[in-house]
Formats: C-alpha cells, structure tokens, sequence
C-alpha cells in the first residue's frame, strides 16, 4: 500500500518536579497507507490523544515532543515551515478533537467556521462556500442544515457539535482525517450514517483515517487494522479480523472480554480489568501490562517485550510468539 | 411538603416543554420558536434507574437540564422527594440540591479548569457543610479511589487528565453528597469498555449498597450499557418520548418504528457481521412537518394517516407508545 503516514518513534513526555520528565508515549511507531482505516484503541489515559495531537504539532504545554518523525507524504511535519504547517492543518489533514466542546470558538457559529476553513483551504468565494458548507452540514446528517448555519456550540447538542467538528475537518479536503471519539455522543442510527460517510470519501476520495475510539463495535464495523495501545506503548498491531479472532497481547484478549453483551442479565457486573494503568513515571521496568497480567511470569518483570513480527499481526508480549496463539489465554 | 405516600415516585416529570428561539442562515432570531422539548412526561422510582436514549438532538440533554433547574421551562411540571420542584424558592432550592446531582456530558467545558481535583470534588461537600475539613479530604480520596484515579490526581488540575479520566472526576464529583438522584448525561461514552466496566460496576454497585440509594436518570446511546443498567427505557425523538417501557421488553418487542430503527443500527459485534448501509437511511434535510407524525419522513410503515394526524400516547399495560400503526 502507498504510504500516507509514517511516524516512527514518536515519544512525548511532561515535567514531574524536580527537573524529571515522565514519559507519556514511549517510542511509538506505525504506517498508514493511502484508503486505509486505522483504528487506534486502549485504555483511558494511555496517550492517543496526545499521540494524535503531535501528527499536527499541536501537543498542549507542558506536553513536550521529545523524539520522533512524523512524515506526512514524505516531508516531517514538526519541520515544516510555520506555513506550510498551517496548510497541512485542516488541509492535509482533518482533524476531530475528542471533546468538541472545548474545541470549538464559543462565538463564532458553525457555518461561519466551515465558510472561513472553505475559504482558506479550498480558495472558495464567499457565496460558494455558504453553499458548500451548507451541503457539509447536511453530509454529516444533520437535520435542516439552513436553519442550524447560524447556531453557536451552546445552541447545540452534544452530537450536533461533534457532526460540526467532523464537517470542519472534512471541507478542508483532507487526505488523512484524524478522528478522536468521532461518534461517542451520536445515536447508533446517526452513527451508522457517519460511519457510511467515512466509508464513502474512502472509496471516492482515498481518504485515509485514523480512528480513535474505545467503541470496539465502531471497529468492527469501520477498520481495517487496529493498532492498540497502553501505557504509553503501542502492544499490539492487527488486521480487524485478527484482532477479534486472535488477539495476541492479553491486554487485547482482557479489552475483549469488559464488552458488555446483549447476553449480560440487568444489573450484572462486567468483566473490568482489575487494578489501573501505572501512572506515567511510576511504570514498572519490565512489561507495563505485567502488574495486571494473568499470564504474566518471571521474565515480563525484569524485561521489556518488544513489538516484532509482521504488521499485521504482532504484539509486545513474550507469549505472542508465531505459535503462542493463545497461550497466554 | 413531604410526599403524600400515594406516589412511588423519586422523581415524577409532567407534561415537560421547553422551546428555544430560531436562527437561520440568512439573518438573526426570527419570530419562530424551535421545541426542543415538548410534553414530556415520566417516573423514576427511589434507587431505579431510568434510561433516557434517543436521537442526537432529541431533547434529552435539555430534558436534563429543565430536571435540574439549569434552564427555566416553558410548561409543565416536577415533582422531586415530594416537593414541587419548579417553584421552589432559590434558599430551599439550595438546600435541597444536594440531594440531586449531575454529571454532563462535556468533562471539558463542565469542570472549573483553575481547580485542583480535590477541590472540585470536595466542594460539593463543602458548599453543603458536609462533616469537618479531615472528614471532607478521607471522603475525597475514597472516592477518587473508588472511581479508579490515584492519589497523585488530588494536586491537578482538570487539563492535565485525559478525556476519560476527567469523565470520573466528574463522576466523583457527583456523588459526593451521596445525592438521592444522580442525572448521568452520557457518563461513560468518554470511557474504554474497560474504564467504562468498572463504573458501570461502580454505579451498580453505590446503588446497592450507598444508604442513600440513589436514583439514576441515565442518558446514553449503547444499548447494551441502558441493557445493564437500567430496568425502564424511554426513548426520545424530535422532544418527545415516542415509547416507554420495561427496557427487556422494549428490546424483544419494541413498538414504535424509531426504537425498531435503532435495535437494528448496533454497530457489529465482529467485523463478518458489518452491515455497510444497510439499517441506515438518511435523514430528512427537510424542515420538520407542521403537522402529523414527526418521524414519518424516515419510517418504512408511514400511511396517510401519519402525515395528518400527530400520534397520541397509546397505553399498553406498563408500555406506551406514540404511533398509528405500531408493530
Ligand atoms: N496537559 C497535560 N499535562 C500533563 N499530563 C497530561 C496532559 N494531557 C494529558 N496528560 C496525561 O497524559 C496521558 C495520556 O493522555 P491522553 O489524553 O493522550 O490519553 P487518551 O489515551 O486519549 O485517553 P482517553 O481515552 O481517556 O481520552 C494521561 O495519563 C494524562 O493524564
Ligand atoms: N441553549 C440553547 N439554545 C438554542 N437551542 C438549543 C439550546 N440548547 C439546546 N438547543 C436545541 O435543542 C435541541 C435538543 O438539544 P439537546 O442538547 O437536548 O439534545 P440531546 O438529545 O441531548 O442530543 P445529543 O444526544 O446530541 O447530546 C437541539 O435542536 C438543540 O440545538
Ligand atoms: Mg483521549
Ligand atoms: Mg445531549
């Protein structure tokens, strides 16, 4: 597959006191390639947003980047010039911040915002834009889109803010779509149409995207390969199919097995992994997921397992050897 | 003031409405008013939970909010422990708050981001006087235990957290006063399924064991989750409630064409299962009918009856309904 995206060894720390760094994202690397669908996933805290936020430069103080490439159709983008980054923000790539809420200008309505990103990303005049964003608004499902132009974010509900954002990261006509929780507040039928949508500017546009979500049902339904993630580690990389049929890292297999089902009885307690993701600078020297781990023996605490193997199937795990398949069930 | 006895009711909402100035794309407010929310009516029993889902834009969050008494309401009328909710003077209001409390569904625009985690859940608890300073800090760090944050969480502030783990900061939050009624706007989208299990855990288990008991109005869009969670199911489309049920029942058997619809969008369980388009159609760009059944644009069983008449409630057993030709 042509490439899109490569970021390799991306690490991203914050200050602890003392002059100490505490790592948040710890060397990660992965590919996207042109018409492909990355779904990233893992537990709360474990850095995708963060991770996401530097593919545009944009990690928040006192965040910092420490290491890394993040090559976007060949050129580093924390290198590029300051304008030519700001092209490739909103231009080359579209990007759905994860709490539309905060992300969006509390003054200025929606249409207005998609008419200024048409504008300067896609050289309309005023009047064109107008019409094109009102057929984006319409694009993303939202009811009406001539009456709702002129509505500010607290005049919308929560899945209407985040439609806006995707509609915002979209005029631009990205080549990559970063999306952070694109879906969480939209009903399944909405979500059912966004997700189409994605799956339309793919097959007609080459769209590639990266997909962050928690929602494991959105990616069985989306992706095409999943990279999971935890503590700061990337621990598993697998096509859909692999990672629902043989999950490799018994981090997976344990994210597997918390879905609730349409089996479960009300009132029933799920399946939660025991115990919390070390906090970043306090990770145990050996594998980060050893703490919590019912597989876990001698050698995962003194020794990092590394991520090795094929693209498509590998994970950071000592027992995901080309014939650990389950073992460490 | 107190409860007659006759109601099992916690929370009891009546003929609810509420309707926000239009806006256009040409121009400012017009004359016409939107209705975001419109005869509303319902029940939470003490220490149950009801289900509030529906269609993004429904009025489920503004339902949340005219509950709360974050947003004035255009009619209608709550009923809260006994006492008549909306009228209640601002001094008794107050003291009475404590017993209800929320967890919105934007962690980022909802948390004062200049607090430290420990004040924001600890104020709760002091604007309501609750035990002395030591007691407060204890209550503090159990509960950010409990929601699964460490200690080291206490000293930060809300933007230093990712999205998920300022969710159960306000999720601590909210149960700090051990409210009788907790509104639960979306509390656990933000969260992976394995976050998410343990506070689903969590909120079942507080409801079980909590002396206090609290009720939960809970708005969500999984339905798995609403499965688990909550024994009655209302669901909202356009402002109203268009079914209401025992949510088991609701599911195997649902009546209205718009709860059939959203059974039949659950995204799959496993990639061979993907529908590609299938249960979704499109939504109506139009705007919406002047008259008769607000859903007829997007249902596959719509007559002419529908696009003249609005749906009644209809009443069957502890399941109602609004459709002319419910299945
Ligand atoms: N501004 C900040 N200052 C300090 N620490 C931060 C900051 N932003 C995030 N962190 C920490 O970095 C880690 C990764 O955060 P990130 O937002 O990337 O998580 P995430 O994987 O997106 O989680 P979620 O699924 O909950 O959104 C978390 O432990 C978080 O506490
Ligand atoms: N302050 C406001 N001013 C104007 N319109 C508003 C305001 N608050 C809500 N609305 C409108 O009321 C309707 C209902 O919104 P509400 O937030 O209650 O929906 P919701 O069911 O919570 O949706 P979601 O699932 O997307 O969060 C929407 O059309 C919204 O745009
Ligand atoms: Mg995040
Ligand atoms: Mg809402």
């Amino acid at each position: 597959m042509e490439g899109l995206l490569d970021v390799r060894g991306l690490t991203l720390s914050v200050p602890m006191g003392a002059g100490a760094r505490a790592r948040l994202v710890d060397g990660i690397s992965f590919a996207i390639g042109k018409g492909e669908i990355v779904a990233l996933v893992g537990e709360s805290g474990c850095g995708k947003s963060l991770s996401a936020l530097a593919l545009l430069d944009l990690v928040p103080e006192p965040v910092r980047v420490d290491a890394g490439e993040i090559l976007f159709e060949g050129r580093d983008v924390r290198r590029l010039p300051e304008r030519d980054k700001r092209r490739v923000r909103g231009g080359g790539i579209g990007f759905v911040f994860q709490e539309p809420g905060a992300a969006l200008d509390p003054v200025r309505s929606m249409g207005e915002e998609l008419v200024a990103v048409l504008r300067r990303h896609r050289g309309l005049n005023r009047q064109d834009a107008e019409s094109e964003a009102v057929a984006w608004l319409a694009r993303v499902a939202l009811p009406e889109p001539e009456k709702r132009f002129r509505d500010l974010p607290h005049q919308m509900s929560g899945g209407m803010k985040q439609r806006a954002m995707l509609a915002l990261a979209l005029a631009g006509g990205p080549r990559l779509l970063v999306a952070d929780e694109p879906t969480t507040a939209l009903d399944v039928t909405v979500q059912a149409q966004i997700l189409a949508l994605l799956h339309d500017l793919r097959e007609g546009l080459g769209l590639s995207v990266l997909l962050i979500t928690h929602d494991l049902g959105v990616v069985a339904e989306t992706a095409d390969r999943t990279l999971v993630m935890y503590a700061g580690e990337i621990v598993e990389e697998a096509s859909v199919s692999g990672l629902f049929d043989a999950p490799r890292h018994p981090y997976t297999r344990a994210l597997l097995a918390s879905r609730p089902t349409v089996r479960d009885l009300p009132g029933q307690r799920l399946r939660a992994i025991s115990g919390n993701v070390p906090e970043p600078g306090n990770r145990p020297p050996g594998c980060a997921f050893a703490p919590r781990c019912p597989s876990v023996f001698e050698r995962c605490r003194g020794e990092r397992p590394r991520l090795e193997g094929e693209p498509l199937r590998r994970a950071a795990c000592f027992l995901a050897g080309d014939s650990g398949e389950g073992r460490a069930a | 003031m107190t409860s007659s006895g006759a109601s099992a009711s916690l929370l009891r909402v009546e003929g609810l409405s509420k309707s926000f100035a239009a806006r256009g794309l040409f121009g400012g407010a017009r004359g016409t008013a939107v209705p975001a929310v419109r005869d509303v009516s319902f029940d939470v029993p003490p220490g149950q939970t009801l289900a509030l889902v529906g269609e993004s834009g429904s009025g489920k969050t503004t339902t949340a909010r005219l509950v709360l008494r974050l947003l004035a309401a255009d009619a209608g009328r709550v009923t809260f422990d006994g006492v008549d909710w909306l009228p209640l003077p601002a001094g008794e209001l107050r003291e009475k708050r404590r017993e209800m409390s929320v967890v919105f569904q934007d962690p980022a625009t909802s948390l004062n981001p200049r607090l430290t985690v420990e004040r924001l859940v600890g104020e709760p608890l002091e604007i309501h006087a609750v035990g002395t300073r030591a007691e407060r800090r204890e209550r503090v760090r159990a509960l950010l235990a409990r929601v699964g944050l460490p200690e080291a969480a206490l000293s930060r502030t809300p933007r230093e957290f990712s999205g998920g783990q300022r969710q159960r900061i306000g999720i601590a939050r909210a149960l700090a006063t051990e409210p009788r009624l907790v509104v639960l706007d979306e509390p656990v989208s933000a969260l992976d399924v394995s976050v998410r299990a343990q506070v689903l855990n969590l909120l079942l288990e507080l409801q079980e064991t909590t002396p206090s008991r609290p009720a939960y109005l809970f708005i969500g869009h999984d339905l798995a989750v609403v499965r688990l969670l909550a024994p009655r199911t209302a669901v909202m489309f356009r402002g109203q409630i268009v079914e209401e049920g025992p949510t088991g029942e609701l599911f195997s058997n649902p009546r209205h064409p718009y709860t059939r619809l959203l059974l039949a969008s659950q995204p799959a369980a496993h990639p061979s299962e993907r529908k590609r388009g299938g249960a979704a159609d499109a939504v109506e760009g139009g705007p919406p009918a002047p008259r008769g059944c607000a859903f007829r644009g997007r249902c596959p069983s719509a007559r002419a009856r529908c696009a003249e008449e609005e749906p009644q409630e209809t009443v069957d057993g502890d399941h109602r309904f609004r459709c002319h030709f419910p299945s």
